[in-house]
């Protein structure tokens, strides 16, 4: 079952000193990816729905009313600076340092995750003081089913983060751990660029066409 | 009575039970709505019954519910496939009923005739056709590929678990509530909240998300199972046929199943939380429904579709006893396809207002696909040509195929030109075309499928009298039901209407209800087919593992195949390895030496999944809130908790392999090699004596 070509995956490459977890890490990780292209078309409908709902205010607040660039600037420095913190989080896996390492990075990227997500709420909430409710309009909650989709996601990563080092302290660097670590880092990433486009897409565009 | 939504059971009351309108209203239509309800019920407590009657429960969960085989997986997910095909056809026919019962009202109310069409719908595709051809390809791909196993094997049993709970709301629906009327593909705004306050669409809505979740899933999993466990040596262009269908359908699933579930959920953020997605006010827009459903929609019948023709050209080559001709054109023609299947969504919505152009663009590009198409057709005719042809059950079912359905595929092209399209639309004409390629495509390619691998699966062979009388009615049937359709719907009766009152309609009704009851037979001659076949099966068993000369890798193994499926994971040198390794004489090598096989354990992951994430739609549908959240609390943390056991895999020891494998490599030596002019005869026990290469 378990070839023996020659391992290697996009993601991080493990290397010598992770044999083992290398070669096991190989599958999961290549189905992680479909998976992720799988979330991607997901995204992408949104975002296409968005653009043909931007004109759809009935009346109510547009983007103009609505958005705060100011702490949307804040949010992307943050999440920017959470996917250089999980980078490190796996340099310290490729290179072996001790686990503690990890831990302190996952920490990190934890924390910022966290204030990412207080931000967004916030701006949510003043969204819905001026009246910018999904209720309100179909640009609205076109709106409010992407942006906030993408706030669920890294909700689930901050879980998945606290798990895994919940699991990185309990069973320390086993093969299947170092995997999931893998695949962690993976989809923070992933976050990040969906997060680009929600820029571009929702803020940006919104304020130049909406 | 407490105001909806606001108690501790929701919206649930006792005005849910189909009995109250009995009670209150006795006529035919509640008649049959409360029969329908018994049914379920009664198989319930049947099943019940005879699993404890028989002492069945243990084995029941240690042997199935918690196996992470690939093998067992598949054949649950055909039990499944197989029990809501029963389902399904028995309500195409009492709709048949309803319209031959002539001009007038018939013996259905609107309502009940509405819920019919879309409860039949849903359950064909996701329910039928869905798990029926990733039951068939998870019980053969690994085994065709030289695999132990699908690339996660535990995925897998959580997939089946989704599937079967949402399958399960739409049986419950028949007892507590009722369904949706809004057809398979539930249009906004008739399924939004302002014209559809009931619980019906959100029945429709959860099975479909939590379904789509469990095909997603699927999806991933075969794609990365055929492209990074195949034996060494099976490059791509070795890939028997079957697995290149089903990698381009896993492809289809990866990135048609999204568009479903971003449209079943912006629906239910409609309806639930009063957002403006495909509402008729505040800007809402109900075409970006059309546009997201149909692009998974189109797709979806090549998901379906591909698997089939992947089937048939196995059968094929098979029964043919030559190579399959044109095999690389094959898996040019299959990737067209599934590219193609995504430019074509918009010819579901020629008639709802965008320009001509589009129309054109679009109509051109449905007809593109009947190149492909075509190919395919003359690659199997020219696979048939010269051969030594076997009119075995899977190739009655083939040649049936290859007839009727260029029949369907001819109706589709006149129905992708828009002009034509204005005419028929939402006629019969359409229900008659997509009949057309769902039955001889699909459902044919999965009997067939069935009828071909069932004695790998089980040991024995189906009976091919019974067999043959099933493709005998099968197609009568089909015939008879919707050949008449074509021609009521050119001469105008619309789709899904419970009356009409043009008597020119009527005979043609008759001969349409008289080919649903034909169907019906053909069901019961399915049942009566597997009972005799069990009934005789000592005199149909294949141990040896080849009964029909097969050419794939499946066939080089025990039948059943063990556990492990392969003692020695086969080295592939050739397309058709083990049609190959026959010719050289090299079939059945003896190994030098056996090892340890790690499997993956037991779990029962994705039983608990199926019960939580069926009581999770259940408390949304009725708005229980309380439950729902309890209940996505409980789905996480189990996750969660799972992920920390670490004893997944099981080591059968080398010696034990080895002595089950000599023992089968004694048996094969042992065994009389049987001509292919005995093949249906008590002398086949699975050594097959090979035709001659024919010239190809
Ligand atoms: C086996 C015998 C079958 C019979 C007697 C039958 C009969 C019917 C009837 C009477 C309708 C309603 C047509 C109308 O609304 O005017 C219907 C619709 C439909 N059938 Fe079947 N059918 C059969 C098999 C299948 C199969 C095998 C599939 C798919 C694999 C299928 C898929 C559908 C779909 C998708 C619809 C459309 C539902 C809708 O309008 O929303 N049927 N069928
Ligand atoms: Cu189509």
């Amino acid at each position: 079952m378990k070839r023996a070509p020659t391992h290697s995956y996009p993601g991080i490459n493990l290397g010598e000193r992770h044999a083992s977890a290398h070669k096991a890490t190989e599958v999961v990780t290549f189905g992680f990816w479909v998976f992720l292209m799988s979330d991607l078309v997901y995204f992408g409908l949104m975002f296409a729905t968005y653009i043909t709902m931007i004109d759809a205010q009935a009346g109510g607040p547009g983007p103009h009313e609505l958005f705060d660039l100011k702490s949307v600037f804040a949010q992307t420095l943050i999440l920017l600076t959470s996917s250089l913190t999980v980078g490190l989080a796996m340099l310290a896996l490729k290179y072996n340092l001790p686990r503690g390492r990890i831990v302190l990075w996952f920490g990190v990227t934890l924390l910022l995750g966290i204030s990412f997500l207080v931000l967004e709420v916030r701006d949510f909430m003043a969204m819905a003081e001026k009246g910018g409710i999904p209720q309100r309009s179909g640009f609205l909650s076109a709106f409010f089913g992407l942006v906030p989709l993408h706030g669920v996601h890294v909700a689930a990563g901050c879980l998945w983060l606290i798990v895994l080092g919940i699991q990185l302290h309990v069973k320390g660097m086993t093969d299947v751990v170092i995997s999931r670590v893998v695949r962690l880092a993976l989809f923070w990433h992933f976050l990040d660029l969906i997060w680009i486009g929600i820029i571009t897409i929702v803020y940006f565009g919104g304020l130049t066409y909406g | 009575m407490t105001s909806p939504g606001t108690g501790f059971f929701g919206r649930l009351n006792w005005d849910a039970l189909p009995v109250t309108g009995l009670i209150q209203n006795p006529n035919a239509n509640e008649i049959v709505a409360n029969a329908a309800a018994a049914i379920v019920l009664v198989g319930v407590v049947v099943v019940v019954g005879l699993l404890s009657w028989f002492r069945l429960w243990t084995p029941l969960w240690r042997d199935w519910l918690t196996s992470v085989d690939h093998k067992k997986i598949g054949i649950m997910y055909v039990v499944f496939a197989i029990v809501m095909l029963a389902r399904g056809v028995l309500e195409g026919v009492v709709m048949r009923a309803q319209q031959a019962a002539g001009p007038g009202d018939g013996f259905l109310e609107a309502e009940h005739f509405a819920e019919l069409f879309s409860t039949h719908g849903t359950i064909m595709i996701f329910f039928v056709a869905v798990p029926f051809v990733f039951g068939i390809a998870n019980y053969v791909v690994p085994l065709m590929i030289g695999a132990r196993d699908v690339a996660f094997p535990r995925l897998n049993q959580i997939s089946l678990g989704l599937t079967v709970s949402s399958g399960m709301m739409l049986m419950v629906s028949l007892v507590v509530g009722r369904f949706s009327t809004g057809g398979w593909t539930a249009y906004p705004p008739y399924t939004g909240a302002a014209f559809n306050p009931g619980v019906g669409p959100d029945y429709w809505i959860w099975a479909i998300v939590v379904s789509g979740v469990g095909t997603t899933l699927t999806g991933i999993n075969f794609a990365v199972t055929i492209y990074k466990m195949r034996a060494p040596g099976m490059t791509f262009m070795r890939l028997p046929m079957y697995c290149w269908t089903i990698i381009c359908s896993s492809i289809l699933i990866v990135f048609a199943m999204p568009p479903l579930g971003v449209a079943a959920l912006l629906l239910a953020a409609d309806r639930y939380l009063d957002f403006h997605f495909f509402t008729n006010d505040l800007g809402g827009n109900m075409m970006n429904y059309a546009n997201l459903f149909w692009l998974f929609g189109h797709p979806e019948v090549y998901l379906l579709v591909l698997p089939a023709y992947g089937i048939y050209s196995e059968v094929f080559a098979t029964f043919s006893a030559k190579r399959l001709y044109g095999y690389n054109s094959l898996v040019i023609a299959t990737m067209s396809i599934a590219v193609l299947s995504f430019t074509v969504w918009l010819h579901h919505f020629f008639t709802m207002g965008q320009s001509a152009l589009i129309n054109a663009v679009f109509g051109i590009a449905t007809m593109l696909i009947a190149i492909p198409t075509g190919v395919k057709v003359y690659d199997w005719m020219a696979t048939l040509w010269r051969g030594r042809i076997r009119f075995s059950v899977p190739m009655l079912y083939g040649l049936a195929f290859l007839m009727l359905f260029v029949i369907g595929g001819l109706s589709g092209v006149i129905l992708a030109n828009p002009t034509v399209d204005y005419q028929v639309h939402n006629t019969l004409f359409l229900v008659a075309h997509f009949h057309n390629v769902l039955l001889p495509g699909v459902l044919f390619g999965l009997l067939a499928a069935y009828n071909y691998w069932f004695p790998k699966a089980f040991g024995f062979r189906l009976n091919e009298f019974w067999g043959r009388v099933t493709v005998a009615l099968w197609t009568v049937g089909f015939l008879l039901t919707f050949m008449p359709l074509y021609f009521v719907g050119l001469m105008g009766m619309p789709r899904r209407s419970f009356s009409y009152d043009d008597p020119s309609f009527h005979p043609f009704m008759i001969v349409a209800i008289v080919g649903a009851l034909v169907i019906t037979c053909a069901l019961f001659s399915v049942l009566i087919q597997l009972w005799v076949s069990i009934r005789d099966r000592e005199k149909t068993r294949v141990p040896v593992g080849d009964p029909w000369d097969g050419r794939t890798l499946e066939w080089s193994i025990p039948s059943p195949p063990p556990p492990y499926n392969f003692a020695i994971i086969p080295t592939v040198t050739d397309r058709d390895d083990f049609a190959a390794a026959k010719d050289k004489g090299a079939a059945y090598p003896t190994p030098d030496a056996y090892e340890d096989i790690e499997l993956p354990r037991n779990t029962g992951i994705g039983f608990v999944l199926c019960v939580l994430s069926g009581v999770w739609m259940f408390a949304l549908v009725w708005w229980i809130w309380w439950l729902a959240a309890l209940m996505t609390v409980l789905m996480i943390l189990v996750v969660i908790v799972w992920t920390f056991d670490d004893s997944t895999e099981l080591t059968i020891p080398a010696e034990e392999v080895r002595k089950d494998h000599e023992a089968w490599l004694a048996r094969v030596h042992g065994e009389k090699a049987v001509d292919r002019d005995f093949e249906t005869s008590p002398e086949n026990r699975g050594l097959a004596r090979p035709d001659l290469e024919v010239i190809t």
